[in-house]
């Protein structure tokens, strides 16, 4: 199953990232997990929300530069070496992977975002293999 | 030293009627060789018998950067082609460039020009001179080359872009003049200091120019190499270094003017301004064979001065420059215009067209930085994609402007975007 991530681009400038945060505080749009890639110049926001429509409408319409962008939410056990498996499924199937993080941790289990080079097939070799994978709304 | 005092040191009234005479020559030899000049003349019901004497210069018509676009690349020459010995290339006011070509008398007398410069600056024969201007399409390399040769001295033709080098050669060879940008100069009085070698070198002056400086630096590059430093004035339309260069009392730059006619105008209405007024500078080639321009407006905002000089010359000098009647920006010696920036970026689909470009002088070399806006349909998520764009964009520019760029690209929608004519520029430097 393929998610939705909320993924914002913004200037390393005082207080950009606060300004987005706000912007989603005020429409009620709930943060699962978040990640920020910067660079000298700029970084790239990424947020698994409760509701990534809303919440790319609402930053859209205060100027902010906003994208939904598919990616893959692993749900794995709270083991030594279980990532490791998994990835090495995708790496089996010769699918590279863009960029990763982790995501809320409960209880027995840990979840891990994946933006991959070829996410249908990623998703699919998943299934094949009997992987979970959420999307946002079965995130608690 | 005065290197042709016949020339340099004539009377206004010997040079004035020497300026006639090469003025009707000129006007006579444009019209039967240029169709851009004759049609104008002939649209303004001039005739070459009209002008009769040097102020009837006022009779004749203008030439812009913009019309040497238009007749790109050859279109006003006055020579077939077989008779030009070399061209040269500068910055257009978008994306071709503004090419001029010289005759072999032309790159004499261009020497001859520069030579004089030279003299001013006190390089004679007995001198090492390292040339650290770019050699290539740019006039600054060649020309101070052929002007140092022309006055005899040893010559090193550096070029650009190896100061290890160029401070290690100035050190062994004992270098006693060099020729380069004010502010590369500044830049190598620093690594001079941080080797601690200023004690080494044998450097008595220096002769700058290609871009604008302020007072401070000129007195800066003085007392950091105990040396003097020169004016040289030029640019590649009317001829390229060598048109005018201050003496030794720094009291204005001495046009060359039995070649090069100046004047200056106010540039809202075009009359002429009286001595001392400031206003825009306009050239007439008076000697040139190859590419011969009928009163050139070099957009630079200036005044002049017609005594005699200090030094025993006569010839009218020009102030330090006050400004530019146009957006031209200098850069590390090159023209930059806003619109090459705009009109490179029209080609590149992932921007918008609005661009904010910032230019700062960071331990005395010049930074170009260009903020542009991503088109938000081909925005990113992955950094790698947006580093790419940057790359995209650096190496279109930099092959647009012929300098490179720091471009750092910002959301969409966030540069000003101002009622009427754009603000597109930031100068740190101030240089007037």
């Amino acid at each position: 199953m393929v998610a939705k991530q909320l993924s914002v681009f913004i200037e390393n400038r005082q207080g950009r990232l606060g300004e987005v945060l706000k912007v989603l505080k005020t429409n009620g749009v709930n943060i699962l997990s978040l990640s920020l890639a910067d660079t000298t110049e700029y970084g790239l926001l990424r947020l698994i929300v409760n509701n990534p429509e809303l919440g790319k409408e609402k930053l859209a319409e205060d100027g902010f530069s906003t994208m939904l962008t598919d990616v893959i939410i692993l749900q794995i056990n709270h083991e030594a070496g279980s990532l490791q498996g998994l990835l090495q499924i995708l790496s089996d199937s010769d699918v590279n992977i863009e960029y990763m993080y982790g995501l809320s941790i409960d209880g027995d289990e840990a979840s891990v975002v994946l933006k991959t080079s070829d996410l249908e097939k990623a998703d699919a070799v998943f299934t094949k293999n009997g992987v979970k994978t959420l999307s946002h709304k079965e995130i608690k | 030293m005065i290197w042709n005092e016949t020339k340099e040191c004539m009377s206004r009234d010997e040079l004035s009627a020497l300026q006639s005479a090469r003025l009707v020559k000129l006007v006579d030899y444009v019209y039967h060789n240029v169709d851009f000049y004759r049609k104008k003349m002939q649209a303004m019901g001039l005739e070459p018998g009209d002008i009769k004497n040097i102020d009837d210069i006022v009779k004749l018509p203008f030439t812009t950067k913009d019309d040497l676009r238009d007749n790109y690349p050859f279109g006003l020459f006055a020579v077939p082609h077989s008779q030009i010995v070399r061209v040269h290339a500068s910055s257009g006011t978008t994306g071709k460039a503004t090419v001029v070509g010289y005759t072999r008398k032309d790159i004499d007398i261009w020497a001859e020009c520069v030579a004089r410069c030279l003299a001013m600056a006190g390089v004679t024969k007995d001198d090492i001179i390292q040339v650290a201007y770019g050699y290539g399409l740019f006039t600054g390399g060649l020309g101070a080359h052929y002007g140092a040769e022309k006055l005899g001295a040893m010559v090193v033709p550096m070029s650009t872009g190896n100061s290890k080098k160029l401070t290690t050669m100035m050190v062994d060879f004992g270098a006693t003049a060099i020729a380069c940008t004010p502010s590369y100069l500044l830049h190598l009085a620093e690594i001079l200091e941080a080797e601690d070698k200023i004690k080494d070198i044998k450097l008595k002056c220096a002769i700058c120019g290609a871009e604008p400086w302020t007072e401070k630096m000129h007195k800066d590059i003085e007392e950091r190499l105990h040396i003097h430093a020169h004016d040289i004035y030029g640019l590649s339309e009317v001829m390229g270094p060598g048109v005018a260069c201050d003496c030794r009392f720094h009291k204005g730059l001495h046009v060359c003017e039995d070649h090069f006619y100046p004047e200056i105008l106010d540039s809202a209405t075009l009359t002429t301004q009286k001595a001392g007024e400031t206003g825009e500078l306009v050239f007439t080639t008076l000697t040139k064979e190859g590419l011969p321009l009928i009163r050139y407006r070099t957009k630079d905002l200036t005044s002049i001065d017609y005594s005699t000089c200090e030094c025993g010359r006569t010839s009218a000098r020009i102030s330090r420059f006050k400004g530019r009647v146009d957006d031209m920006l200098i850069i590390r010696g090159v023209n930059v215009f806003p619109s090459q920036v705009e009109a490179a970026l029209v080609d590149v689909e992932e921007v918008s067209p609005h661009y904010m470009m910032i230019v700062d002088r960071v331990n005395n070399l010049d930074t170009l930085e260009i903020l542009v806006e991503v088109n938000p349909k081909y925005l990113t998520d992955e950094i790698k994609g947006l580093e790419l764009l940057t790359k995209k964009i650096t190496h279109v520019l930099s092959q647009a402007l012929g300098i490179n760029p720091k471009v750092k690209i910002v959301e969409p929608n966030t540069l000003v975007r101002s009622e009427g004519k754009a603000v597109h520029v930031q100068d740190k430097r101030k240089l007037y």
